[in-house]
């Protein structure tokens, strides 16, 4: 909300200046978002009279005026504006006058006439960004007055960002009622004397949903004079506000609606046909409104209609054809209360809200319906002239206001400090509330316009509010301590992000919400968590997978010649479930480019499936988890392993399918890794074992395979036959080429044997690795290359 | 015994300016070996009278005992140079850069989450997770935000199909926390969240954490006293002034933003508050027997005014570059 501060002085005055104000207003939660000067600094400027101008015998654009400024002898100003003319009152800066931009105003010849001051534009005074020839003051404004004085320009526009809670501060009596709380400085309230009633006419108004609207006055005004201006003083405080100058009639019910907090709304009373109802729409009734804009209403839009349908959304907007117009000279003024959860959600849905709208929603005072009716008709007669009729009000169940209870030492259990009684009701009833101690208990009975005081927890955060905030001591709590648990079995998300740091891969944060056609190429997932509301087409759905992010990541990085990418992410991803959704947490990798950086002494080569691999192994610790041949939409189908724990499949580990490398126009192609981070998070704790005194036994064996024979076949089958004495059985060498044949591989593994309990002999050595190679040859047809 | 001299005389001579171990033990044969002269002159002493003999092998044994020393000496002295040699010839330029596999880095956001995590374990603050697209129950109506409530407005908030939301903050995750876990309650949660914002200070996706403290006297004055420890710990400064604003957010009160005051004013950190008696009573929490508090602060502008960052899309571009910077 904005306002002119001077406005809000003319009803409560504190000893402030303008910033501390602002900060008193900041501080009790009515955040002043911004503070800015109604216009910039300029001095000696006063309202001037041009008296008579002759042109300049130098230049045909020119005049040489003769101007009154208040002073004996009128000056003589050369001036090149086109609208200047003898009669009008316009600014002057005299000498000396310092305007804004550092301009300042010296005696000059202008070619050769002398000129004593300049008459101004609204531009050259700061009060418009751009301006057409001179501003033309009212004819009444009294020349030699300084102009500053005379438009009221040293004032301070105060904008307010305002929490939903506090409707009864959306208006400059709420305001004032608040600042006269807090500085304990008394406050005036707006004249609303009813007018005198000059005829009897009225209009029947029924109540058909009395809940939704369980008041309603209005009133009829005669003969009004519908092209009178709306005076300046009026114009100045709307325009400080931000509202435009529309019609005087429609000015003031702006006005009223600023100054009191409750919306009006000024029907053409020929527009109205028969009675005025409140009611609830029809189905298949549409309404043309003042933004001109058609809706068609639902059944749970309130609507003020007449006989023959509905005339405006009730709190929303008026309707175009019953507004007020230059033809106007009956009205029927309308001041009401419509509850804030039948207005609430509306504007959202129709995609347009009010000044109106969003007062009702947050709650009108509804105690002070009459009152504003009476101040707009009392501002109408002055303004437009016309006959005030009396009137009308119906009146169902207004919202209770109950008596809330305020317990002192609930009061201080909240706050941490304790409270006299005295104090309290001294501050809540400095708030318009109803008091009555009884014992350590504060009955309280909340104001109608406090639309947010229902419970204690209100009545304790007003009383802390009032007490300052910066009051409360900060003081360290004191309370039980506990040792936090550590799972020894737990790996938290933070150390395998370490890991993957050690294993150089750099973590990055990608958008959740992704291109719709990457979940559909990349991953083939036609359904893909789509949102109802993108902030754009490429932030349209979900993603299913942490991959396609950091693919984009690659390539954002190559076009900024980067060379070798290591990446990781750790995140969710989102999926379709019959129930709803599975949000399960992955973590993936990408690398790119040479293994190492490229570094001297080192023959750089590109990272491979095998080097990823390792880093896979390396997170995966001691889970006794298998690769497997698989496929993935993404990945090379011969280059792609399915990482698997306990026969469920956890991750997928594989080389960018070279599809994508194309379509991508990569260099070489990308490897990278998923996995479900829930997967791997629980690990076993290690358990020590016995160690042998005996020295251990190394046997190297070269076996020769088919190309087409899995190693992990073959070490499936050495696990599993492997004697007791077997500690260890690792491959250390795949050979293909000269001297094994082709379609075949020489696979040499490390055999280790070591015996708890004595040293083993060369028989015994023999027996298990023997046993061994039988077993390939059995099994496999890998027989020992000699 | 002019023989014993001189032979001694001419083996330390010898043994002179020897500089390698060949020579060395060639010179030590030439005395000391089988038919060295200092052997051949302790083989005459048997051919001696056995008074002269006393008195010669003394002489004689003394002349050896000298040679020995100073073959030793030489010995070692010809080691020390070899070894000095070699020392010479294998030293590296140690101004070469090292080798190898570098370390990469966490994302600052992850660094900042780290940082205050380790900060509110100290005080016994558990971190707590939760799903990222919520039910409204578990976003807004648990919360105290009705359907249709002004405050929804506060929040623009991101729809999926079939009504389900992405968390607008990560205070559901506190709601299932206290759905799930009897009081006392103290947690963080630190995580994602989503609203319809995108410019140089807002992102549709960003990070929050809030902090929650359920236990049967926490007040006002605590939470003052938490969140105000928690900034000056944060932000290493023990002068830093921190300012609590009455505010409105209908999932606590009294509620208040947090401000702190930098070089260019009051900046606006985060929000907090006494949890509402209503959030309270949706998840089963006694809110006679117990109070709490709650606090919300936004991890990316955290990690900005600790890193001094000035733009918050530098943290969603991924950039190598930018990212490298925290090592």
């Amino acid at each position: 909300m904005k306002f002119s501060e001077q406005w809000l002085r003319s009803l409560v005055n504190p000893a402030l200046d303008s910033e501390q104000l602002a900060h008193l207003l900041t501080m009790a939660g009515l955040e002043v978002e911004e503070q800015a000067p109604a216009a910039p600094p300029f001095s000696r400027v006063v309202v001037a009279e041009v008296l008579s101008l002759q042109k300049h015998e130098n230049a045909d654009r020119l005049n040489v005026c003769q101007v009154n400024i208040g002073e004996a002898e009128p000056i003589q100003i050369v001036c090149g504006a086109s609208n200047v003319a003898a009669g009008l009152k316009v600014p002057c800066a005299l000498v000396g006058a310092e305007l804004p931009g550092d301009f300042k105003i010296r005696q000059a010849k202008v070619r050769g006439v002398e000129s004593f001051g300049m008459l101004c534009s609204a531009k050259e005074i700061g009060l418009a960004e751009e301006a057409d020839g001179l501003l033309v003051l009212p004819a009444e404004a009294p020349a030699g007055t300084l102009l500053r004085d005379y438009l009221q320009l040293d004032d301070v526009l105060l904008t307010l960002k305002l929490t939903p809670n506090r409707a009864d501060c959306l208006s400059l009596q709420g305001l004032a009622r608040e600042v006269s709380a807090l500085t304990d400085t008394p406050s005036i309230v707006v004249d609303s004397t009813p007018v005198g009633v000059a005829h009897q006419a009225v209009l029947n108004v029924q109540l058909e949903s009395p809940q939704a609207c369980p008041r309603y006055t209005g009133r009829i005004i005669r003969g009004i004079n519908f092209a009178a201006p709306t005076p300046d003083w009026m114009l100045r405080r709307l325009e400080r506000s931000g509202l435009r100058s529309i019609s005087a009639v429609v000015d003031v019910t702006n006005y009223v609606l600023l100054e009191l907090g409750q919306p009006l709304h000024a029907f053409d009373l020929a527009k109205i046909n028969g009675g005025v109802r409140v009611r609830f729409a029809a189905p298949g009734e549409a309404l043309l409104l003042l933004n001109e804009k058609t809706i068609a209403l639902s059944d749970d839009m309130l609507v003020i209609a007449d006989d023959q349908g509905p005339l405006a959304l009730a709190g929303i907007m008026g309707g175009n054809h019953s507004a007020v117009s230059v033809s106007t000279q009956d009205i029927f003024l309308e001041s009401a209360f419509f509850a804030p959860e039948v207005i609430a959600g509306k504007s959202r849905r129709l995609g347009f809200g009010s000044d109106s709208s969003y007062r009702f929603e947050r709650g009108v005072d509804f105690s002070a319906t009459q009152a504003a009716l009476e101040r707009a008709s009392r501002l109408i007669i002055d303004i437009c002239g016309g006959e005030a009729g009396p009137v009308v009000e119906a009146l169902a169940e207004l919202p209770a206001r109950p008596a809330v209870q305020l317990r002192l030492a609930r009061l201080q259990r909240v706050i941490g400090v304790p409270f006299a009684a005295e104090q309290v009701l001294l501050m809540l009833r400095s708030l318009g509330m109803q008091c009555q101690l009884d014992g350590d208990e504060i009955s309280v009975i909340p104001p109608a316009y406090r639309f947010d005081i229902e419970i204690e927890a209100d009545l304790i955060e007003e009383v802390a509010r009032l007490y300052g905030y910066e009051n409360v001591p900060v003081r360290p709590p004191l309370a039980r301590t506990e040792i936090l648990p550590i799972p020894g079995k737990t790996r938290p998300s933070a150390a395998l992000m370490q890991q993957m740091l050690v294993r150089d891969y750099q973590q990055v944060i990608n958008y959740a919400f992704v291109d719709e056609s990457w979940e559909a190429n990349l991953l083939e997932n036609a359904q893909p968590v789509r949102l109802q509301n993108p902030i754009a087409s490429q932030m349209a759905v979900m993603r299913s997978s942490l991959m396609g992010g950091l693919l984009a990541n690659l390539q954002h990085n190559l076009n900024r010649k980067q060379e070798r990418v290591r990446i990781f992410e750790v995140g969710r991803v989102f999926h379709k479930t019959a129930e709803g959704y599975d949000q399960p947490e992955k973590l993936a990798a990408l690398a790119f480019g040479a293994l190492k950086p490229e570094q001297w002494g080192e023959v750089a080569r590109r990272v491979d499936f095998f080097d990823v691999k390792a880093d896979v192994e390396v997170l995966l610790a001691n889970l006794p988890a298998r690769f497997n041949r698989a496929e993935h939409s993404m990945l090379h189908p011969g280059r792609t392993a399915a990482i698997e724990l306990n026969g469920r499949a956890i991750g997928v580990l594989g080389e960018l399918h070279p599809r994508w490398v194309q379509q991508y126009a990569l260099p070489a192609a990308p490897i990278l890794f998923e996995i479900d981070l829930a997967a791997i998070t629980s690990i076993s704790l290690p358990q020590a074992a016995n160690l042998s005194r005996f020295q251990p036994v190394r046997r190297d064996i070269a076996v020769l395979a088919p190309e087409t024979l899995p190693v992990q076949a073959i070490m499936d089958s050495l696990n599993s036959e492997k004697a007791s004495i077997i500690s260890e059985i690792a491959l250390f060498d795949l050979y293909r080429g000269k001297g094994v044949e082709e379609g075949m591989k020489s696979l040499a593994f490390r055999i280790v044997l070591q015996d708890m309990h004595k040293t083993l002999t060369d028989e015994e050595v023999e027996a298990a690795v023997s046993h061994l190679l039988a077993v390939l040859e059995q099994r496999h047809g890998a027989k020992l290359r000699i | 015994m002019q023989d014993v001299n001189a032979i001694l005389e001419r083996g330390l001579a010898a043994l002179q300016g020897v500089a390698d171990q060949v020579e060395l033990e060639q010179v030590k044969a030439r005395f000391l070996g089988k038919s060295g002269e200092i052997t051949e002159l302790l083989k005459q002493l048997g051919k001696l009278p056995p008074e002269e003999k006393r008195t010669a092998g003394a002489v004689i044994n003394q002349a050896k005992q000298q040679f020995e020393n100073a073959l030793n000496q030489q010995r070692e002295q010809i080691a020390a140079t070899a070894l000095s040699r070699q020392l010479a010839a294998e030293a590296l330029d140690v101004t070469l850069p090292g080798r190898g596999m570098p370390i990469a880095g966490l994302h600052p956001v992850t660094l900042t989450q780290q940082r205050i995590e380790g900060l509110f374990r100290s005080l016994g603050f558990e971190v707590a997770d939760g799903p990222e697209i919520e039910t409204d129950f578990h976003n807004f109506e648990a919360l105290n935000i009705p359907k249709d409530h002004p405050a929804r407005a506060m929040q623009d908030t991101f729809y999926v199909e079939g009504g389900d939301v992405l968390r607008t903050h990560t205070s559901p995750i506190q709601i299932r926390y206290m759905l799930n876990n009897p009081a006392p309650i103290k947690i963080i949660a630190p995580g994602r969240v989503y609203r319809v914002d995108s410019d140089a200070t807002h992102s549709p996706m960003f990070h929050q954490m809030e902090g929650l403290w359920v236990d049967e006297n926490v007040s006002f004055a605590d939470l003052k006293a938490v969140v105000t420890d928690f900034l000056r710990q944060f932000f290493e400064r023990d002068d830093l002034q921190v300012r609590f604003r009455p505010s409105f957010f209908p999932f606590t009160e009294p509620s208040a933003e947090i401000d702190v005051l930098g070089a260019r004013g009051w900046l606006e950190v985060g929000g907090c508050g006494m949890v509402h008696p209503n959030v309270l009573k949706n998840v089963g929490i006694d809110s006679e027997r117990y109070t709490g508090f709650a606090f919300g602060i936004g991890l990316d502008r955290f990690a900005m005014l600790y890193y001094g960052v000035n733009d918050l899309r530098l943290f969603f571009e991924n950039d190598l570059t930018f990212l490298a910077q925290f090592r």
